[in-house]
């Protein structure tokens, strides 16, 4: 080996801890980018492949009913490849061992065989016999959560009746990849279950007969996706249709795809403050070792090394930290890309994952890593290498110091000269002290931007949970009721308080923009669903116009009297020029909202309700779940009690984990910061603290100039850490708000606290590693070093 | 002049650096006395032992073996704690290299001291005891060699020290700045009674002292006593 190269290695063991804290501070930038691309693409190939070999449909729409007659006019739409048509809607169930009522939807299987769209996976059991009613298959999940297997049997209402079904097979299917009940956000596998049946049976159950409600197409290459749907729209709306809608519109493949979209969004905001952090750490570290190795630099320069050698042989030092910190962000990339894909499989349902370890991901994390380290790099050796020899060999100049702010201060405060060395020596070495400054900064931002995520949640279960949503059961109906229905269940045991709601299907537009949502109607007197304004209070939708989340007309770029365009998605299907007359804020889903007698108006139809709002007398709940299990009107039930029980227990699951990922991160980069830079005040001046412990300093005392340095600029970070983290909270609330769900900028001060602490007592640790060495310093030893 | 009452007694002070072969005998059993209000002189040639001896006096080391009594207390007995505050109270010292923090001026630097001793006195006093009123509030790096060695001799002093512990301070410095130096020393020796040890490689600095104590190999060579003292002026350097 070359003596240069013997140097880099020796050099390289005696900075190890140092350069161990650097690596781990970039080994979680490559870590996060290597584990966020990795699952984002994990997710998208087994996607694509499920898609692909299953056939999942371009494009689907909804009716009331059709005439099978229609299908073939369908197939005639320019771009149409395949049309599959069926029969779908949702039933109540009444599981085993369930008290209250369970829901599904059922899907009508064709005639004869398995779908050739949409095709499910068969993973036990076989497919309902087409001829037989009382014959069906279940999704896995649901049969899993229920302990179902073939052979077993539940009872649902279909259509008013009472049938008992018995399972012949468990299946999976790309329409399901994601499975989520109406009116909630994640997957609940035991209240929520997709069944299919023969279609024979369904269309005797549902009054179908040469009729069906869904449609599902596949386009043909090329096939303009809006010209079908368009078409589709006029095809369907004599028949009730609701709008058709491509895959963006489908719940599952839309759930999936923002959650690749969130993975790509911390891919992009979370790695780079890692990677500068590190960039900045590198510079510090190497700056400091080549200032000492002036000497050596004037004399391998002297007896004849390049310039260019020299530097290469230091950036070659900082690539070894790189190469280092690259190697583990990698380990922990790769075994957190594999600790994904099983999480993932709690939520998305795949028959099999595909998993890629990407090479790309890999290679660009490398490349970033190793770059960083030598961009951080570059500095320190530019200006140190280029002294001509004889210059770097004489030492160079004491550190001078001078009066200044730090003067004005110490008198009128009375500071002990101890502290006075601390202020001198910030205001000596800014660039240094701005290092430390900006890394505690970024530690206490990096936790703000992650923990706020909690604080999110918390806001969005009380605003949907308690302030919009006050109701502890919805019952939905099978089809639209007059009022009256009010009154029928007001006489049902144990209601307590009932209220009806209608809700109709829009598609709103305005300029290149177009969204499918919910238009709900408001009646003046509505007490358990409340409309909330952008601050969460509680109001009334004027009695004109249209009022939508904020999230959504700041998106569409409307403002307050701006008109926007509304169609109608069920009958008379016409399309209103409404003004915006108030802005909501809803953070899960996203409906429009207009007061009830002025949406039915719009409609030209009597008020009609197709939900019901509950309060109930829990005493009496197992005799109300008897009753609506066997009411025909209702097609499902939903409990919000129990559906935020269930969603804050998500939370609950998820946190401790995060909260942990999160402070290792946190701790990480205040370590590598803290660390090195008092490993580098005890370099430069162990002489001057020895001489402080000839004097009659105690070891207590000596370390208050060290720690003392470190931990007032950690303080002085702090506040701007949280300024940081806000705007950090900021961009991950953008990245991680979909068109489900629109994650809202609050940070609580207990995440401030937590994110506070936490970086504190990182910092004071470090810091106190770093005094160890400072106490087991020899007076002697120290003092015989002239710096 | 010289009082009865030692203020340092070393009773078979060694020191042994390192272990086996490779183990160096700095000090190899020294018994010694230094008086109250005593000046004396260390001469030996270069590795004889003088640094270790005065590092050991002043609990900046500890000896392998022996031990070492300040007045009546016995410091190789004594808890690393015990031995800052002992620093703190009793020993100053002054360096051939001034360890002045660069970040503190000059005043800063004696405050440094008299903010954490007993019955100090004012960092100005101080410094004009060693004739640096006027650069008061200069930072080391805006000194020169001598002027730095008297704010050290200031510092070292300000807390009113029982004895003050000098390796080789002038040996940085030309004759004239050394014979400032010197003169700082014997006047803080005289008025206010602190004894004082001075390693020197200058022999003719001897005369100053009331004793010299020439140390060869890790021994007490011999002790001269001076009958008539001379004053820094008349050093021949
Ligand atoms: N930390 C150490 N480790 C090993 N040997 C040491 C150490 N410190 C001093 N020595 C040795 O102890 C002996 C005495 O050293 P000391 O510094 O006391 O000498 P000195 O008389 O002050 O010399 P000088 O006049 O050169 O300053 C020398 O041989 C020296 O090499
Ligand atoms: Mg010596």
């Amino acid at each position: 080996m070359r003596a240069l190269d013997l140097k880099l290695v020796r050099d390289l063991r005696r900075i190890w801890a140092q350069g161990l804290a650097i690596a781990l501070v970039l080994a979680c930038g490559v870590g996060i980018l290597v584990v966020s691309t990795g699952a984002q693409l994990t997710l998208t190939e087994s996607r694509d492949a499920y898609y692909e070999r299953q056939r999942f449909a371009d494009v689907f729409a909804t009716a009331t009913r059709v005439p099978r007659t229609l299908v073939p006019e369908i197939e005639r739409i320019d771009g149409v490849a395949q049309v599959e048509t069926r029969i779908a809607s949702y039933v109540v169930l009444d599981m085993p061992g369930m008290l209250e009522p369970a829901m599904g939807r059922l899907i009508s299987l064709p005639e004869a065989g398995p779908p050739l769209i949409n095709m499910p996976i068969l993973r036990s059991g076989r497919l309902p016999d087409p001829l037989r009613a009382d014959e069906i298959a279940v999704t896995e999940p649901f049969a899993e959560a229920h302990s179902l297997l073939p052979g077993d049997g539940f009872t649902a209402i279909l259509d008013g009746q009472l049938r008992r079904l018995t399972v012949t097979g468990l299946m999976l299917s790309p329409e399901f990849i994601y499975t989520m009940g109406p009116g909630t956000l994640i997957p609940d596998d035991r209240r929520f279950g997709i069944l299919w049946m023969g279609q024979d049976g369904a269309a005797a159950a549902f009054d179908m007969d040469g009729a069906f409600n869904e449609v599902v197409l596949r386009l043909t290459p090329g096939a303009s996706e809006d010209a079908v749907i368009a078409a589709l729209d006029i095809l369907l709306e004599p028949y009730g249709g609701t709008g058709a809608y491509g895959r963006d519109g489908q719940i599952s493949h839309a759930f999936l795809q923002s959650e690749l979209d969130q993975l790509a969004a911390i891919a992009v905001v979370m790695p780079p403050v890692f990677l500068l952090v590190a960039a900045f750490l590198v510079n510090m570290v190497l700056g400091r070792l080549i200032a000492l190795e002036r000497q050596q630099i004037g004399l391998l320069k002297a007896v004849g090394y390049t310039t260019n050698a020299v530097a290469i042989h230091y950036l070659k030092l900082s690539a070894g930290i790189g190469v280092g910190g690259v190697l583990i962000g990698w380990a922990i990339g790769a075994w957190g890309a594999a600790g994904m894909a099983g999480l993932y499989q709690d939520f998305f349902r795949f028959p099999y994952l595909v998993y890629v370890p990407s090479p790309a991901a890999f290679a660009a994390s490398g490349a970033l890593g190793i770059a960083a380290v030598v961009i951080g790099a570059l500095r320190a050796v530019r200006s140190s290498v280029r002294l001509s020899p004889a210059v770097a060999m004489s030492p160079p100049a004491p550190p001078k110091y001078g009066r200044g702010i730090v003067d004005r201060l110490a008198g009128p405060l009375r500071l002990r000269q101890t502290t006075m060395m601390i202020l001198r020596s910030i205001v000596r070495w800014p660039g240094r002290s701005v290092v430390t400054l900006f890394g505690v900064t970024a530690s206490v931002a990096v936790l703000v931007g992650s923990l706020f995520t909690f604080d999110a949640m918390d806001e969005m279960v009380d605003d949907f949970f308690y302030n919009a949503n006050r109701a502890q059961m919805t019952v939905m109906l099978s089809d639209p009721r007059s009022r009256g229905i009010i009154e029928d269940a007001r006489a049902l045991p144990g209601v307590l308080e009932v209220e009806g709601h209608a809700s109709v299907p829009v598609r709103l537009s305005h300029g290149s923009r177009e969204q499918t949502l919910r238009l709900e109607g408001q009646s003046g007197d509505a007490r358990l669903i409340r409309v909330l304004d952008p601050d969460g209070r509680a109001i009334h939708v004027p009695p004109e116009g249209i009022a939508l989340p904020a999230t959504l007309a700041r998106e569409f770029g409307l403002g307050l009297g701006d008109l926007v365009s509304v169609e109608l998605l069920t009958p008379p299907r016409e399309t209103h020029l409404l003004p915006v007359t108030a802005l909501t804020r809803q953070s899960m889903g996203q409906d429009a909202h207009m007061d009830e007698a002025a949406l039915f108006r719009l409609m030209r139809q009597v008020p009609q309700v197709n939900r019901l709002n509950l309060m109930v007398d829990e005493a009496e709940l197992p005799a109300l779940y008897a009753q609506l299990k066997q009411t025909p009107a209702v097609s499902g039930v939903m409990l919000w009690d129990e559906t935020r029980a269930q969603f804050q227990e998500e939370i609950q699951r998820n946190l401790a984990t995060s909260v942990t990922i999160f402070a290792i991160l946190g701790i990480l980069i205040t370590f590598g910061v803290v660390y090195n830079a008092a490993r580098i005040q005890l370099a430069e001046r162990a002489h001057e603290l020895a001489s402080l412990r000839v004097l009659g300093f105690g070891k207590g005392e000596v370390a208050y100039v060290l720690v003392g340095e470190l931990m007032l600029l950690a303080l002085a970070a702090v506040p701007l850490g949280w300024l940081a983290g806000y705007g950090f909270a900021a961009l991950i609330a953008t990245g991680l708000s979909t068109e489900f769900v629109s994650i809202p900028l609050v940070v609580s001060r207990g995440t401030f606290a937590l994110a506070t602490m936490i970086v504190l007592s990182a910092a004071l640790v470090s810091a106190l590693i770093v005094k160890r060495r400072l106490d087991r310093i020899e007076i002697v030893t120290a003092l015989k070093q002239k710096e | 002049m010289t009082a009865a009452r030692p203020v340092f007694r070393t009773i078979g002070v060694t020191k042994v650096y390192g272990e086996g072969s490779a183990a160096v005998h700095a000090l190899r059993g020294v018994d010694l006395d230094l008086n109250e209000g005593e000046m004396v002189v260390l001469l030996g040639a270069s590795g004889s032992g003088k640094s270790t001896l005065l590092n050991i006096l002043g609990a900046l080391d500890t000896p392998t073996a022996g031990s070492v009594f300040f007045r009546d207390r016995e410091l190789t007995r004594a808890s690393d704690r015990e031995l800052t505050a002992f620093r703190r109270d009793h020993v100053g010292f002054v360096f051939q290299f001034y360890n002045l923090v660069p970040s503190l001026t000059a005043r800063e630097n004696v405050a440094l001291v008299t903010e954490i001793a007993r019955a100090p006195m004012s960092p100005a006093e101080a410094l004009e005891r060693v004739g640096l009123g006027h650069r008061m509030d200069h930072f080391p790096a805006e000194m020169s060699g001598g002027e730095q060695q008297r704010v050290a001799i200031a510092r070292a002093i300000a807390k009113r020290p029982d004895v003050l512990l000098c390796d080789e301070p002038t040996g940085a410095l030309d004759s004239k700045t050394g014979v400032t130096v010197l003169e700082a020393l014997e006047a803080v020796n005289r008025e206010l009674g602190t004894a004082t040890a001075i390693i020197t490689h200058n022999a003719g600095i001897r005369r100053i002292a009331h004793r010299v104590i020439v140390i060869a190999d890790g021994r007490i060579a011999h002790i001269d006593e001076n009958a008539e003292r001379i004053a820094p002026a008349e050093v021949q350097w």
